[in-house]
């Protein structure tokens, strides 16, 4: 039985379905990262493992056990940090901790947060608070998902937002988290090459509305990946040409007309020419022009 | 306008003499009954020079009178915090509780102050001697409640998602919920409210006091009114006006630190 389960899911918000039939299976230790192209609905699947919203149809299993709720047994990483910006990096930590781990002696509790700290290379900033850090703010989310130990790790595009650079020291650290952790982990991002280098499997999401899972992809990539080791690597080529591909075939099947009106100032240009005193604002009834885009291929 | 040294403190200064001489040309042509600035200066020296001292009831130092003023406003003030952070809390959070009493609040709100004192002491009738306290408190506080009520309210519910949901997936309880996220989150918006209703409560009290009687900054000045010294209507007008300007920006600063968060 596999530890996490969707299955025929669908999930609306009034208009037409943002999901629809999304099956999904995860096995425990696996690390799964969901692809697709922004708006496709990504952010609603994970609050949906999440359990802060409910499927409209389908169910959503951990452990064989439907999620009706969230719970710290899912560590999630917000796509925008989700920081209490009045709590230093460590209260913020302690704050996750003490829910958690009620019964942990004062002392505990504060080598528990510490590691963490630790663990993401920001025991320097222990004391800042959020504001005061750029690239670190993601590194305290992680930290406060896996201080929680969750069951299963969440993290919605979480590099999303930082520079190429950060981005790629935090990819090789998650990885290294994830080697040392073996939590089940499922991530979203739009980003194809960050997939290849941290999943074992890769599973594309289509486009919205009615987005649902395409066939997913295994990476057989052999652990540790090297990035630059892998930008040489045949397999590696051949996986993100299939990925890519896979995407843009769901892109070329969209097909969009959109149709606006646009209405034009009610002023004409004024005529410098006229002596001042009789120069008065020249009017003329508005006018409405359409225009018409069509988006894809 | 270009900078030059002391702009600062240059600028206002000449900004005070076009008054002071508005006021001194207009005492002595048109207005005759007002007191020129030097007679005003010198009718309300005492009251300056010795600031705490107590001649009579109504004849005392204005750092006296300003002192009963503040007490009575700080007892006010404390009142309507008390009642409304809560009351915020619950608009924001209930929109049950927002349809049920907003309208309310949008009637009462705009009654000036002096409004509420007869409603006051027709409310505590029976307290004998404290009667006009408890109806100046009584209505100090119902008119400064309502800035902190609705910057508390529109607080609660500019409280992000994000922070909401960190809470879920935590499981805080209710309490946690409300003490680490929702009145941290509140807080810059309560400051706000807070200020205003401070300069509301000073402008209370010195209505409350011209009803009522009582010996304080708004009470000298009526009292100095039927007594027909003008003198010292002006030398009160400018009094309850420095002490509301400092209660202004002492709140400001406070406000301030609070914003960072």
């Amino acid at each position: 039985m596999p530890f996490l389960e969707l299955a025929n899911v669908a999930k609306s918000f009034g208009g037409p379905p943002v999901l629809d039939g999304v099956n999904l299976a995860i096995e425990r230790g696996e690390f799964v990262a969901i692809v697709g192209y922004s708006g496709s609905g990504k952010t609603t699947l994970i609050s949906l493992i999440a359990g802060l919203q409910q499927p409209d149809r389908g169910t959503v299993k951990l452990n064989d056990l439907e999620i009706t709720a969230p719970g710290p047994d899912r560590g999630v990483v917000f796509q925008n940090y989700s920081l209490l910006p009045w709590l230093t990096v460590f209260e913020n930590i302690a704050l996750a901790v003490e829910q958690v781990f009620p019964n942990y002696a004062p002392e505990k509790k504060r080598q528990h947060v510490e590691k963490f700290i630790a663990m993401v290379n920001l025991t320097p900033a222990r004391d800042k608070l959020p504001r005061q850090l750029s690239g670190g703010r993601q590194r305290v989310s992680v930290a406060r998902a896996l201080a929680m130990d969750p069951q299963i790790l969440l993290l919605d595009e979480p590099l999303s937002a930082l520079d190429a650079l950060t981005r790629a020291t935090l990819q090789d650290e998650i990885e290294r988290i994830w080697e040392a952790d073996q939590k089940t982990v499922v991530l979203i991002t739009n980003d194809v090459d960050e997939a290849l280098l941290l999943a074992d499997r890769i599973v594309p999401l289509t486009l919205g509305p009615g987005a649902t899972l395409g066939d997913s992809v295994a990476v057989t990539l052999a652990r540790p990946r090297d990035r630059k080791a892998l930008n040489h690597d045949p397999e590696f080529k051949r996986l993100r040409a299939l990925v890519t591909n896979q995407l843009l075939g769901y892109g070329a099947r969209r097909k969009a007309t959109v149709t606006k009106s646009l209405t034009l100032p009610d002023i004409l240009p004024e005529d410098l020419d006229l002596p001042r005193t009789t120069r008065r604002r020249p009017l003329r009834p508005h006018e409405i022009k359409r225009e018409e885009i069509t988006i894809g291929a | 306008m270009k900078k030059f040294k002391l702009d600062w403190l240059i600028l206002p200064l000449v900004g005070l003499f076009i008054i002071l001489s508005l006021w001194a040309v207009s005492s002595l042509t048109w207005a005759k009954d007002l007191p020129s600035p030097l007679k005003t200066w010198e009718s309300s020296k005492p009251y300056i020079l010795e600031p705490f001292a107590k001649r009579g009831e109504m004849d005392q130092g204005i750092l006296r009178f300003t002192w009963y003023s503040l007490v009575l406003v700080a007892q006010g003030y404390a009142l309507a915090l008390l009642v409304a952070v809560p009351l915020g809390f619950f608009l924001g959070l209930s929109k049950t509780f927002t349809k049920m009493f907003d309208p309310l609040i949008q009637v009462f709100r705009p009654v000036f102050p002096l409004a509420w004192l007869p409603l006051g002491y027709v409310l505590f009738m029976g307290f004998g001697k404290e009667t006009g306290t408890y109806a100046a408190l009584f209505t100090i506080a119902l008119c400064a409640m309502w800035p902190t009520v609705l910057n508390t309210a529109v607080g609660v519910r500019a409280v992000p998602q994000d922070y909401l949901n960190v809470g879920r997936v935590l499981k805080l309880s209710r309490w946690k919920t409300l003490t680490k996220i929702l009145i941290p989150a509140t807080l810059p918006y309560m400051f706000t409210g807070f200020r205003l209703s401070l300069g509301i409560a000073w402008l209370a009290i010195v209505a409350a006091e011209m009803l009522t009687g009582r010996p304080g900054a708004g009470g000298f000045l009526w009292q100095e009114y039927n007594a027909n010294i003008y003198e010292h209507i002006i030398f009160s007008i400018i009094t309850i006006g420095v002490i509301g300007f400092i209660l202004d920006r002492l709140m400001s600063v406070l406000e301030a630190r609070f914003k960072t968060a």
